[in-house]
């Protein structure tokens, strides 16, 4: 009884921010016959997964001649699309069919029981073995069955401009081997270019996520700790008053004390890599930044800032750890498809996953949305090797890789990190605060038994 | 009575789901949003040693007595008042402007404040246009520019209650202590406010309790931020029930509100109580 208490409760609390944040949520319109809701997001710069859902929905329904696959894009970012998803999760009447999701939010989602099991689906799947073993071990739930299939990676590399690093004395290719290099050549930028932002380091709430992956991860897995500096994966614990936590935010604290980044309050507009991508490097004012894989799918003809002269004008180099130990750092996410519990067509809604990753539709969609294939076939074919000049380089970068521990708290965890970075970009704390803050933040979600002190 | 089932359903409902579910571990995904377990007062002790609590209840206090008690109340009733003694043309004209604010939807009005104090945005260009230098304000300044925003949002409807208020109080009253040789401002001092002192007390309490719960406007001009220098207790509630996940820990807080709401009502009932007897 209390359960449904509970889950009438929050459903109630969550239609009511619903409405408040988004305005009406998507009313499933029921047509006369049957209906495939399909929920994932599409904005100015990500329209890739658009195209195919237009590609496959026009596919499908000349298949199934009596469905109607209702495609419902959001137009919002990672992290209040997965608010808004999570949200109507909690009703049949609002769930959808088929959706598009993070793959750290998978083992969560799963245990929330939002996630339809696939194991006897992909059973007999002729295409599910040409899915890398990392990717089908994306998709699995703490219970090991499949709740997901991966669309595609990435990794994060450090993209510089050469021209830019050129005038400064830096000679190119590029490869530092410390945080230090990463500073020297922070330092020469400015000196031969005061107006130039030196270095771009994402961090802060603003870009959510985002300034993670793209910022403090690759510090901190790049520290003593390595790929264990977040979690111990040993021991299944968060990690706290770790030196290499209060280093990293160290290195924030430079980069933006030194005025090497954008000032804080630019930094933490959420659409700011939009400035990134789409004017400080094609107009040679930035020297470097981390980036995904995915950077060159901005640029591209059809690319939301194109841009042609990128092949010559960009580099990419692996971001180096700090002391220079081993190959470099770079962090791997990526996103899936899954199908929701609470679906009345199980079956239409795998086959309608099924063709959206086929050979043809994945091999145009990495390639649209420069991803880091994970069909073997796809991997192999000589369009995607040539879809742009940076596909080795980023795709050598799996072999050192990171994923982060997607377990349920990660979302809150995730959040902890960003507030620190917010404290120490904008100077409301030291490295030493914010780490304390962080640290007492994890005790608080996973309680004294889920941390660890290394 | 149905007008009692109806009050009960849509009012007190969310109240008494918000207080049960401050007393779980119910969270957005995982295990617990389907089957949350009961945990008694750990969110609250969560609350209490959260350092972000105490700032962001400052933050609500702050927000709240500059932009509601003092902001929109006072002002609104020195327009009110200044209109009783305008000319009428100018009295409607003064008037319209300021429902103006109050009639967009809030969050048309949020985008405006936001397109008004944002580093490209009108303030910046009016400055600008006299040869000084504006800033990011909602970043230096995020204080200032919500409370001022929610002042220009809301002073029309203390305006409107209070205007119609003036315009009961008994004329020869003042004449009265006109003649008795009283002055401007001890007329307005010790003939009309006392009068109003009521009205006064209803205005307070209704803005009070309708600026603690401000949401939308804060959250597109700010979004709690810069680090949480703007997140007053419903921002703080909506980051951690939905950014962090945390549904549980998000009513904890919303109870909280629910508690401080009641406060402030009690104070203002007891000033109401205190003005009916006096009549």
């Amino acid at each position: 009884m209390r359960r449904t208490i509970m889950t009438a409760a929050g459903s109630a609390l969550a239609v009511g921010s619903l409405l408040a944040i988004a305005g009406c949520g998507a009313a499933g319109q029921e047509p006369e016959g049957q209906s495939l809701t399909v929920s994932y997001i599409r904005t100015d710069a990500f329209t890739a997964l658009d195209t195919l859902f237009q590609a496959v929905k026009a596919d499908f329904e000349t298949e199934h001649p009596d469905v109607t696959v209702d495609l419902q894009p959001v137009s919002a970012a990672d992290e209040d699309y997965k608010t808004r998803l999570a949200l109507s999760h909690r009703s049949a009447e609002t769930a959808p069919d088929v959706f598009y999701q993070d793959t750290t939010t998978i083992r969560a989602d799963a245990e929330a029981g939002y996630l339809l099991p696939l194991d006897d689906y992909v059973a007999e799947w002729e295409d599910w073995s040409q899915f890398s073993e990392a990717a089908q071990a994306a998709g699995l739930g703490n219970d090991g069955s499949t709740y997901a299939i991966s669309l595609g990676t990435d990794t994060r590399a450090l993209w510089y401009s050469i021209p830019v690093l050129e005038t400064a004395g830096v000679t190119t290719p590029w490869q530092p081997e410390t945080w230090q290099d990463v500073l020297d050549m922070a330092e020469a930028v400015q000196a031969s270019d005061p107006e130039a932002v030196p270095f771009m380091l994402y961090a802060g709430t603003g870009t959510g996520e985002g300034s993670n992956m793209q910022g403090f991860y690759q510090l901190l897995y790049g520290t003593e700790l390595g790929g264990d500096a977040l979690y111990d994966s040993e021991s299944g614990r968060w990690v706290v008053r770790s030196q290499g936590f209060i280093d990293a935010l160290e290195f924030v604290d430079t980069v933006y004390s030194e005025g090497y980044s954008l000032p804080a309050d630019q930094a933490l507009d959420p659409n700011v890599w939009q400035s990134v991508f789409g004017e400080l490097f094609p107009e040679r004012r930035l020297g470097a930044t981390i980036e995904g894989s995915y950077t060159p799918s901005f640029w591209v003809e059809g690319g939301s800032f194109e841009w042609p002269e990128y092949a010559d004008e960009m580099g990419a180099a692996a971001f180096p750890t700090q002391n220079g130990d081993g190959p470099g750092v770079s962090m791997s996410g990526g996103w899936t498809l899954a199908i929701g519990a609470k679906t009345e067509l199980p079956d239409l809604a795998f086959e309608f996953v099924s063709m959206a990753l086929n050979f043809e539709n994945s091999l145009s969609y990495v390639k649209e949305n420069s991803q880091i294939a994970v069909r073997a076939d796809v991997a192999a074919d000589e369009s995607y090797l040539e879809a742009n000049p940076f596909v080795g380089a980023v795709t050598a970068l799996v072999e050192f890789t990171n994923f982060r521990p997607a377990t349920s708290e990660y979302n809150q965890i995730s959040a902890a990190v960003q507030n620190a970075t917010e404290a120490v970009m904008t100077g409301q704390a030291t490295p030493v605060e914010a780490a304390a803050a962080y640290d007492q933040e994890v005790e608080a979600i996973v309680g004294p038994d889920g941390i660890i002190e290394k | 009575m149905p007008a009692l089932i109806l009050l009960g359903l849509f009012l007190l409902g969310p109240i008494v789901w918000s207080i049960i579910g401050s007393f779980t571990d119910a969270t957005l995904t995982g295990i617990t949003a389907t089957s949350p377990d009961w945990v008694g007062l750990a969110n609250y002790e969560r609350l209490l040693a959260d350092p972000d609590f105490p700032l962001s209840l400052w933050l609500t206090i702050v927000f709240t007595v500059l932009s509601a008690v003092v902001g929109q109340n006072v002002l609104g009733f020195l327009i009110a008042f200044a209109m009783t003694r305008a000319d009428r043309r100018a009295a409607t004209l003064a008037g319209g402007v300021v429902i103006v604010a109050w009639v967009l939807p809030e969050i048309v009005a949020a985008f405006v404040a936001y397109a008004f104090f944002s580093t490209d945005g009108t303030l910046n260009q009016l400055l600008a246009t006299v040869g000084l230098e504006g800033g990011n304000w909602l970043y230096t300044a995020p204080m200032m520019a919500i409370v001022l925003a929610n002042v220009w949002r809301g002073t029309a409807f203390s305006m409107l209650v209070y205007r119609a208020a003036l315009g009961e109080v008994p004329p020869d009253l003042i004449e009265a202590a006109e003649i008795d040789g009283a002055t401007g401002w001890q007329r307005l001092t010790l003939v009309t406010i006392p009068l109003l002192r009521g009205t006064i007390g209803t205005t307070l309490m209704l803005v009070t309790l309708q600026t603690l719960s401000v949401f939308t406007l804060i959250y597109v001009m700010t979004a709690g931020g810069p680090g949480n220098a703007s997140a007053t207790l419903p921002v703080y509630a909506y980051q951690e029930a939905f950014r962090f996940g945390s549904i549980a820990f998000g009513t904890a807080i919303a109870t909280v509100m629910l508690v401080i709401g009641a406060v402030f009502s009690v104070l203002y009932i007891r000033i109401l109580s205190r003005a009916e007897a006096d009549r």
